[in-house]
């Protein structure tokens, strides 16, 4: 107490320093200190986390149903390079002033792969398949796209999608997930339902070269003047596949054979949505006899085993857009935006490993 | 205090604008990567924030060097003059470092730059997943440096102004 009125508490290079201004400076240090390691920690979630979904709940979710397998994407882990091109003819530029849809050729890495997170799994003809196409990689104004041989996706919002996930899991022991699991998250998840009932009205065909290839989520294209028009996307078959062969990559080996006989072209057509067509959620299907614009051909000419500099480093994360493709508010954009940056700096890391599907052992 | 013992406006201008976008561009780098419903938002802030502070501490660099500092008060020792030198040095490395490396990743992944929802940069390094990894792994520990140069900062010239009452924020403010 006597320091306050009485002699300094010391002397700092001549300037004698009272108890009182010591107590405030390492009060006011104190308080910065807590407000702004406080912010990083909070902003970290490693204080009042609660229990909302992070990208790393993911991620877990899908070691924890599938397994850990280093080096490979956490979901669609089986997969196979493929690189060609796509020519525009010039009728997206209606919607679009993206220059990806003037008039003429881009060059297009791409990858197939069927869903799930287990990249030596065997093929099942009733799995999602995946394509995603880099358009005009690695410029500037590339558009990526993730799709998938389905009518609409089975989930609307994140939570869906993990609750659906954690569903799947099969049950040590019986190889299979526990329908009672499954039973609860159907009640919980009417559009999960009507969506897979949607899907069942579109069976899968026999290939990956055959399937009709859909973004489900919505975005707007945006044209010179920025008016926005809401459009779903499909990449439609220009050619019959072969059947799938025999053994655990029969659907695989079979696309890689078909496409070193002769390059797989598949349609864009551009499906142009109503103002009262739903662009928020991907479960629901858009009317019958909306206006389509057919945008172009993309051409897949190579297939290649996943290695490094090909489609094995592409993060096909869905708002890589060019200006003139814009991202709908569909909760499941950005979701799998982050998801994907998740996998992506993970898998990066990680030591690699031969993936399932060796182009040059494909027989031929 | 005398008007002799202030940086120029200019200086503190851009000092002050620093700091506040240095500070939104941590924040929201931390929680853009738990963030599911924002992260594609947050993520176009972070990038605009960061080629805003590339640009600004660009231009700091170059009027550094248009004038002295004014002289640091008499508390500040030899010893001390040497870490504050260091310090400032080093706060320059990290907040050129920062943004470079931010966008050195993001072009090693094989993706544009956008700022301004609009805008899509060059390429600053080639598609390069091991360089990916790598510069993604930089941009966490420069950013957790950038944490702790920050907090020593503030804490010294806290120290300097409420303890020794020598002025020192004076030298950055009115």
């Amino acid at each position: 107490m006597s320091d306050d009125h009485g002699g300094p508490l010391f002397i700092w290079r001549g300037t004698p320093v009272a108890r009182r201004s010591l107590l405030v400076g390492l009060g006011a240090v104190g308080a910065f200190l807590a407000v702004d390691l406080g912010a990083v920690a909070y902003a970290n979630k490693w204080i009042a986390a609660g229990s909302a979904l992070t990208r790393q709940t993911f991620i877990d979710g899908f070691r924890a149903v599938y397994g850990s397998h280093p080096g490979f994407r956490k979901n669609h882990a089986k997969g196979v390079a493929v690189a060609g091109y796509f020519d525009a003819n010039g009728n997206g530029t209606e919607l679009s002033r993206a220059a990806v849809f003037r008039s003429g050729r881009v060059p297009v890495t791409g990858r197939f792969s069927l869903a799930g997170g287990n990249p030596f799994g065997a093929d099942n003809p009733a799995t999602a398949r995946g394509l995603g196409l880099a358009i005009g990689f690695p410029g500037e104004q590339q558009w990526r796209t993730a799709m998938l041989n389905l009518a609409v996706f089975p989930d609307k919002s994140p939570q869906g999608f993990y609750d659906r996930l954690l569903a799947s899991r099969a049950e040590a022991g019986r190889g299979k997930p526990d329908p009672e699991a499954m039973k609860r998250f159907n009640a919980a998840h009417p559009e999960t339902v009507k969506a897979t009932a949607i899907n069942k009205t579109r069976p899968p065909t026999p290939g990956f070269a055959d399937s009709t290839f859909s973004s489900l989520n919505t975005f707007f294209f945006v044209d010179g003047s920025n008016a926005r028009t809401p459009v779903r996307w499909s990449f439609v078959p220009l050619q019959a596949a072969l059947p799938a062969g025999s053994g655990d990559n029969g659907l695989f080996d079979a696309l890689v054979r078909q496409v070193r006989v002769e390059p797989l072209r598949w349609r864009l057509l551009l499906t142009v949505g109503q103002p009262a067509d739903p662009t928020t959620d991907a479960t629901l299907p858009w009317p019958d006899g909306r206006r389509q614009i057919d945008a172009g051909t993309v051409t897949l000419t190579a297939a290649e085993t996943e290695a490094a500099g090909n489609a094995r480093d592409v993060n096909f994360d869905p708002l890589v857009l060019p200006d003139g493709i814009e991202p709908s508010d569909d909760p499941l954009l950005s979701a799998r935006s982050a998801v994907y940056a998740a996998s992506y700096r993970a898998r990066t890391g990680e030591p690699t490993s031969p993936p399932a599907i060796r182009v040059e052992d494909v027989a031929r | 205090m005398t008007e002799r013992v202030r940086y120029p406006l200019r200086t503190r201008v851009l000092h002050w604008l620093t700091a506040v976008f240095v500070f939104a561009a941590l924040l929201i780098g931390f929680a853009m990567v738990n963030s599911l419903g924002n992260y594609a938002f947050l993520v176009g802030l972070h990038m605009t924030l960061g080629i805003t502070i590339l640009v600004i501490v660009v231009a700091r660099v170059a009027n550094r060097f248009t004038h002295r500092a004014p002289p640091l008060p008499s508390t500040v020792g030899t010893v001390e003059h040497k870490l504050v030198l260091g310090s400032e040095v080093s706060m320059y490395a990290l907040l050129l470092a920062q943004p470079l490396v931010g966008w050195a990743m993001v072009s090693s992944a094989g993706q544009p730059v956008t700022v301004f929802g609009r805008w899509r940069l060059p390429v600053l390094a080639p598609f390069d997943a091991d360089t990916y990894f790598f510069l993604r792994q930089a941009h966490s520990v420069l950013a957790y440096l950038l944490v702790i140069t920050i907090a020593a900062h503030v804490s010294a010239i806290l120290l300097h102004t409420l303890t020794l009452r020598d002025g020192m924020l004076s030298r950055m403010t009115h």
